[in-house]
């Protein structure tokens, strides 16, 4: 069964993509995860607000208490260079690109315009194949509109396609008021891909401490609808390819993404559950089905189920929504 | 082709040391702990010697230990070299007789520093030096950074000639820390002087079993006097040696010095002569002297030992007929100071001789000056030789001082100066925090490697290590600069800190017509209606410039925090006019990015961007013709303070400490206790502010503060008439007092604002979470109104001690803290447990405390925080010295042991006089507990009174010793450095011994007082001095080493991670009847640390199993327990996380992530077997007996 997909100009042997994770932090992970199928990796983002915090708080720290005292005019050695910007990051991508043959796509969240070109750069020389602008941004501001808003990842994107020359793929929130329009001119800006949707870290309250607490949530299947729906909508009404993530968990969440129309299908909460071999597992039961069911190819099956090619396509509308929500049985 | 840079002595120094040799084994001590740093960071950083080799560069446990591999080193060949200072150069005296004595060519750096007698001093004279002026070193004094750097070079060269050892000696702070811009020896100038078959027949005299040979024999009564004197003509030989190297010197540098050098009039009749810096202060005023046409001169001696006498006769002037010989030492008792002796001595043997150019013996006076950094001034050499002059000039005098006691001091007038015109000289006041030494030092450096002028600068700083004022003294001209005293007469003077206005008049020093520079939060138009009369009055009398910038609104704005410095370094050069302005701001942000390129990128923007930011917010001020505020500067110090207090203790706070004549101090070093309480000294923006609703009255605030800040108070509804409006109490919850009044107060004028407090409050606000129980608040909207609340607050009653559970944390902390107010950092991990010890037995302690930062925050002048009891009880304190202070502690446990078994006995012996009762209730009382201590001490009282007045033997004997029936707890405090490495063997040996002795270990892991070197209780990973890649081996497990005795209380205590466990642990050491040793993990900005998290780095800490908390009791033993009780459970998170939240570790991650990566997972092997070994030995049964409980013993 051909499984061969092309995301944001990258042929690739399967739709399976392990996304931005702790997992592909770790050369020898994503070695395993190419092992078990993966036919690209995402690695996990590099954030530029966090490199500029990390280098304030070690200039603050070494200072600390510097020329203030006779016999101590300092308090520690200088051990040379530090490692202040994103060379972790980058060696991090030439290890993996050495390590495996599939493609390597970097991931990068800035704060700056200067900020997201340099990285883009230096990422692309360190030789990923691709690049993945993790726009992670919660407009609280009640003075800022949504047009300002859409117009920072509209600059942002035109700034580094305009410095570098890898594919670029944007992941998205869903919390646009017009997401195909958004969608729409990401594309006219030039962007290789959209991904669907960035799940931000959700904050939840400890009652015993009576603070607001980060913790990583992992998805459910159910998570999988969003996307799906969306990723149905967009097919084939802009060029950019289209990567599904949030929820996929099995092979039919995969093919059911694949249908609604994505070119790739990323997986993140279900390899830290069981581990990535399960990208094996995932394509071998996405064959089994597409060969019980007489596809000649994953290609066939891509955007069968999209919004153009459905017999009804309200059914990806909101009416639809509202059905469902009044069919449901409260408890 | 010349190169100049711009350095202190000490880099200077170590620049040409690191070149000649191969080892240096070094030990950090102030003022010298830069030349050893210096030397490993270019080891570390691979820079090779003369001979194309990295040396090696070895930190030893102390001087000693470092002196004895020196010493080893050149028995095998290596070129050696060390540097020391002060009690450092005292223990390697021994090694250097022996060095000397076996004729090895070696050179010991020092600069210079005061040796301990009645106080210790951190600060240069030459009492160290002469201290070893008999071990048969030759001696060579330096008098400036460049002589330093030139002599340094000369010495090596002549000692491998002259096969003599050479102490090379320079002013530690004047020299050591004085920035300068000299002319540096290139590599092949250095070459060119240190000869190859030199080096070579070094290393054939080493020890070797190719060339067996034997060295350091016994001789006896018949040989060793012939033998002794064997080594005679190496001594005759070497002064001949060192010209002809200075000879040499001058032939390829064309810098020319002698064994001695003579500047003044040729036809002098007045001569001074002296060693040191002072020499340059000297020769400044003899050159002005004489152009005015006075008949004077001075004689700077670089060779001290061997003493050339002819050379010595032969540079003094024939018209000689008076000379001052001034030491910068002193030695009680003698016929004179050293160097004074030794000249009467070559003069008279000269004149036996027909040496030189004498024909009669001169009149030869001594002087002392410059003890400890005094102040030696052109006033002063002036002073010297004017009483030269007197019909019947002072002998034996001293000068710089006020000597009302023995009169010894000599007048001179402080006005006088002989600073040329052409030298711009300027003042900068600033906050240790602000960076304003910092820049300061880069401003130097841009003038003197960007432009033509010779720099220099000098930087005093506090003696307090929160909140310090320092002042920087810079001047730069077209000559090179000989001042080798503060800046006197400021053409700039800058005050970086708005606040220092309230009590300091900055502007004294300026001259007329000068620029001064504040930044100050008030605009132009307001900022002179807000300066204190004084400062206006001296400003519109010199008619001075003003100018003002609100710099720390620039700095917050641009990102900068509380980092003024580059702001006002762009004002500076932009008034000062050494550089046109545009050329100046290029240079500084050239030199930004040399400083903090290393740094990133984000710290080089922010600083640019502070730059382009200044000079827009730059606004002259028209200065008015006269003053017109009313407001007027704060006295030093509180105005309740006691006579005594505000009439010495004032000045020295107000920095007029100098005039202060002798008759005002205790000859044998004496001060009053409880004296930090008068300071006042209003550090905070920000204070603690107690929510009475929300608190659940844990005590955690009370126990973490530092500074003894925050208190609490249990008492009568009653007491509670006349409070003060805003005074706070609620009920107190505490079930043991149920009725009384609970209040927690804040020394607002007290606190240094740190909120550890806040951060350790478990408390939330029930309406709005972000409060707690304690939170931050503007200190200077409540300053007046918590003035009133804390006064009211002290005069409560203090809780009756024996009603107090001492060891629920929740009782305990009402207990009155005899620890406050120290100088300690702010957010200190130390203080908390120093202060836990007060509470607790402060009234009946006696403490020994081993040199390092809890001697400087607990004895540096001007005040004291040990404090009493309104009975007047309270901790008695001394520091002996680094090394010694185990054994120093033990000789207070025997001596009071003695004193009281001697009690005892007088008290068998006058049972008659004293009655039978109180006879067997004074020896056999329990004193176990507050009330058995309480009735003792009513028992001792009534004691007294019938003893008063006895007149039979010993009746008076009983009474002076009388207080001795009360148990005394005698504790040894003391860092890491003291307990890992210098006092180790006397650690061990005293709590061998088996006495009554508590020793607390304040375990910063890490030399924190000295700046950050490396000791054996440094974790592995850890970058400090001497482990710039990381400590490569693992922390020294002091405990177990203790508990292998089996007869010591051992505890291990981290406050922040579990304070009852910490309390216990005091309390049961205390109670024990032998050694008891708590070492307790202190935080430390050494950790690279945000200091309000201390407590929960100390609990992170202990959740990764990197620190341990147990106790060790030996006492369960006999109940048949396991003595050993962990108190901490199996690691919750793991090592690498807590690592990585420290920047003493996360930076070497930093730098150099393949070395971190392999430490920090041995770190982690090291905490699970650590771990593994500790719940195993508690865990096994004794005899059959119960299980130890493991990590639930509270």
């Amino acid at each position: 069964m051909d499984l061969t997909t092309n995301y944001m100009g990258l042929k690739l042997n399967s739709p399976l993509v392990p996304s931005a994770s702790p997992l592909t932090r770790d050369v020898a992970e994503i070695k395993r995860a190419e092992d078990a199928g993966a036919s690209a990796v995402v690695l996990p983002s590099v954030f530029e607000e966090q490199l500029r915090l990390e280098s304030a708080e070690l200039d603050i720290a070494l200072e600390q208490g510097a020329e203030s005292f006779a016999e101590a005019t300092s308090y520690f050695p200088s051990v040379g260079e530090f490692r202040l910007g994103p060379e972790d990051y980058l060696d991090h991508i030439q290890k993996a690109k050495a390590a495996v043959g599939i493609p390597v796509i970097a991931s990068l969240n800035g704060t700056s315009v200067g900020g997201w070109t340099d990285y883009a750069r230096q990422i692309e020389a360190a030789g990923a194949d691709g690049l993945e602008l993790n726009i992670y941004y919660i407009p609280t501001d009640p003075e800022l509109t949504s047009p300002q808003v859409e117009q920072t990842y509209l600059d942002i994107l035109k700034a580094v396609k305009g410095t570098v020359k890898i594919p670029v793929a944007v992941k998205l929130s869903p919390f646009f008021s017009s997401l195909a329009n958004m969608a729409r001119r990401l594309d006219a800006a030039g962007a290789d891909a959209l991904v669907l949707f960035n799940r931000f870290y959700q904050p939840d309250i400890d009652l015993d401490n009576l603070e607001v607490e980060h913790s990583i949530l992992l998805s459910t299947p159910q998570a999988r609808r969003l996307p799906l729906r969306w990723i149905a909508i967009l097919h084939g009404r802009i060029q950019a390819s289209l990567a599904a993530t949030s929820g996929i968990h099995t092979a039919a969440d995969a093919l059911k993404v694949i249908m609604a129309g994505a070119d790739v299908a990323m997986l993140c909460s279900v390899l830290l559950r069981k581990g990535v071999a399960q990208i094996a597992v995932i394509e071998r039961e996405m064959r089994r089905w597409l060969e019980e069911h007489e596809y000649d190819s994953l290609e066939q099956a891509r955007g069968s189920l999209s919004q153009k090619s459905v017999a009804n396509p309200a059914a990806f509308e909101r009416a639809q929504y509202m059905r469902v929500l009044s069919t449901y049985e409260l408890a | 082709m010349k190169s100049f840079q711009t350095l202190d002595g000490n880099e200077a120094v170590a620049y040409v040391a690191y070149r000649c040799n191969e080892v240096m084994g070094i030990y950090p001590i102030t003022p010298s702990s830069n030349m050893g740093e210096w030397c490993d960071q270019w080891s570390s950083e691979g820079v090779k010697n003369l001979w194309g080799t990295v040396p090696h560069v070895i930190e030893m446990q102390s001087e000693g230990g470092a002196a004895g591999t020196v010493h080893g080193a050149l028995q095998t060949g290596a070129l050696t070299c060390t540097f020391t200072a002060s009690q450092g150069l005292l223990l390697k005296i021994p090694n250097m007789f022996k060095i000397a004595g076996e004729l090895t060519p070696t050179v010991f750096h020092i600069s210079a520093r005061a040796l301990a007698t009645h106080a210790l001093s951190i600060f240069g004279d030459h009492s160290d030096v002469m201290s070893a002026r008999t071990t048969g070193f030759a001696m060579l004094s330096s008098a400036s950074v460049q002589e330093a750097h030139d002599f340094a070079l000369i010495a090596h060269a002549a000692t491998l000639e002259a096969r003599l050892p050479f102490l090379h000696f320079f002013d530690g702070f004047r020299t050591s820390h004085e920035v300068q811009r000299i002319e540096m020896l290139g590599e092949d100038q250095m070459r060119a002087m240190m000869r190859d078959d030199l080096v070579i027949a070094h290393r054939q005299r080493a020890l070797s079993p190719d060339r067996p040979k034997l060295r350091g024999t016994a001789q006896n009564p018949d040989v060793f006097f012939q033998a002794r004197e064997a080594a005679n003509p190496f001594y005759d030989a070497c002064p001949g040696v060192v010209q002809k190297a200075m000879d040499q010197f001058a032939e390829i540098t064309g810098r020319r010095y002698n064994l001695f050098d003579y500047v003044g009039a040729p036809d002098a009749e007045r001569v001074i002569v002296l060693m040191g810096s002072g020499g340059e202060t000297a020769h400044e005023t003899v050159e002005h002297l004489v152009a005015a046409g006075e008949k004077v001169g001075v004689l700077k001696v670089r060779l001290y030992r061997p003493l050339a006498v002819q050379a010595f006769v032969e540079a003094l002037p024939a018209s000689v007929r008076r000379i001052a010989v001034l030491d910068r030492t002193k030695e009680s008792g003698s016929a004179g100071e050293p160097l004074y002796l030794d000249v009467v001595a070559a003069l008279n043997e000269a004149l036996a001789n027909e040496w030189g150019p004498l024909t009669s013996m001169p009149r030869v006076l001594a002087g002392r000056y410059g003890l400890s950094s005094k102040e030696f001034t052109p006033g002063m050499v002036k002073g010297v030789l004017d009483n030269l002059a007197a019909d019947r000039p002072k002998n034996h005098f001293t000068i710089g001082i006020t000597d009302d006691v023995s009169h010894s001091s000599l007048d001179y007038d402080p006005a006088f100066s002989t600073e040329a015109d052409k030298v711009v000289r300027c003042m900068f006041y600033g906050l240790g925090a602000d960076g304003t030494v910092g820049a300061n030092k880069n401003s130097i450096k841009i003038i003197g490697e960007e432009t033509d002028n010779y720099a220099q600068g000098y930087f005093v700083y506090d003696s307090k290590k929160s909140g310090s004022m320092t002042i920087s003294h810079l001047r730069f001209g077209p000559q090179p600069i000989r001042s080798t005293y503060l800046v006197s007469r400021a053409q700039f003077v800058a005050c970086h800190q708005p606040v220092f206005l309230e009590r300091y008049n900055v502007v004294q020093n300026l001259v007329d017509g000068g620029t001064f520079l504040l930044n100050s939060p008030h605009g132009p138009a307001e900022i002179w209606g807000t300066l204190p009369r004084p400062i206006q009055e001296a400003l519109a009398t010199k008619k001075a410039r003003l100018f003002v910038i609100d710099a720390t609104s620039v700095a917050r704005d641009t990102g900068m925090g509380a980092r003024i410095n580059t702001i006002m370094q762009t004002c500076f050069f932009a008034l000062a006019g050494v550089l046109p302005r545009d050329e100046a701001i290029e240079q500084i942000k050239k030199s930004i990015k040399k400083t903090y390129g290393r740094k990133g990128d984000e710290i080089v923007r922010k600083n640019i961007e502070a730059v382009e930011q200044t000079l827009a917010n730059l606004h002259e001020v028209p200065v008015p013709a006269a003053a017109d505020s009313t407001l007027e500067l704060l006295p030093p110090m509180s105005t309740d303070a006691p006579e005594y207090v505000q009439r010495v203790l004032g000045p020295i706070l107000g920095g007029t400490g100098d005039a202060l004549p002798v008759s005002c101090f205790e000859p044998d070093g004496t001060f009053p206790t409880a004296t930090a309480r008068y300071e006042k000294r209003n550090l905070a923006l920000d204070i603690p502010v107690w929510d009475e609703v929300t608190c659940i009255q844990c005590a955690k605030c009370v126990a973490i503060c530092p500074h003894a800040t925050i208190r609490m108070k249990v008492f009568e509804e009653s007491c509670l008439a006349g409070a003060p409006a805003t005074f706070k109490t609620a009920n107190a919850r505490n079930p043991d007092w149920k009725g009384l009044k609970f209040s927690l107060q804040v020394a607002a004028e007290d606190c240094t604002g740190c909120a550890l407090c806040v951060d350790v409050c478990p408390a939330k606000n029930k309406s709005e979470a972000r409060l707690k129980a304690i939170n931050m608040a503007p200190q200077a909207p409540l300053r007046e109104q918590e003035r009133e609340n804390w006064d009211f607050f002290l005069g409560l009653p203090e809780m009756d001690r024996r009603k107090v559970k001492v060891t629920q944390l929740r009782q305990q902390q009402v207990m009155q803290p005899l620890f406050e107010f120290s100088g300690a950092c702010a957010g200190c991990g130390e203080t908390p447990y120093v202060k836990m010890l007060s509470q607790l037995f402060g009234d009946r302690a006696i403490i020994a405390n081993a040199t390092g930062c809890s001697s400087i925050y607990g004895g540096n002048l001007p005040t004291t925080p040990y404090c009493q009891t309104a009975q007047g009880l309270g901790p008695s304190w001394s520091n002996s010295l680094f090394e010694d202070n185990a054994e120093f502690g033990l000789g207070f446990r025997v001596s009071l042991d003695k004193q009281n078994e001697l009690a005892r006995e007088f008290v068998q012996q006058l049972g008659g006089q004293i009655g039978d009762d109180l006879v067997t209730g004074l020896l056999t009382a329990d004193q176990t507990n507050e009330s058995g201590i309480h009735e003792q001490r009513e028992r001792v009282a009534r004691l007294k009174e019938k003893l008063t007045g006895v007149d039979v033997p010993n009746a008076r004997m009983l009474l002076s010793l009388a207080d001795s029936l009360v148990r005394k707890s005698v504790w040894i405090l003391g860092g890491d450095g003291w307990a890992y490495d210098i006092g180790y063997g006397g650690l061990d040996h005293v709590l061998a011994s088996g006495r009554n002795v508590n020793v607390l270990v304040m375990d910063t892991e890490v030399y924190s007082n000295t700046g950050g070197q490396m000791s054996k209780a440094t974790p592995r990973g850890a970058v400090a001095k001497f482990a710039a890649g990381g400590k490569q081996a693992g922390k020294k497990d002091l405990g177990l080493i203790a508990m292998s005795y089996g007869t010591i209380y051992v505890a291990s205590v981290a406050m922040g991670a579990r304070d009852e466990q910490t309390l216990k642990a005091f309390v049961e050491a205390e109670s024990y009847d032998g050694p008891s040793l708590i070492i307790a993990y202190a935080h430390c900005i050494a950790h690279g640390i945000n200091m309000v998290a201390g407590a929960r780095q100390q609990k992170a800490a202990v959740d990764s199993g990197q620190w341990l908390l147990y106790r060790f009791d030996p006492r369960r033993k006999d109940r048949g327990e396991n003595p050993l009780q962990l108190d901490s459970g199996a690691a919750k998170n793991r090592v690498q996380d807590f690592l990585l939240s420290e920047n003493r570790f996360k930076m070497l991650a930093k730098a150099r992530p393949e070395q971190a990566r392999a430490l920090f997972e041995t770190a982690q092997q090291d905490a699970t077997s650590r771990w593994q070994l500790y719940s195993y030995m508690a865990a096994r049964k004794l005899n059959g007996a119960s299980e130890a409980v493991v990590g639930k013993s509270e």
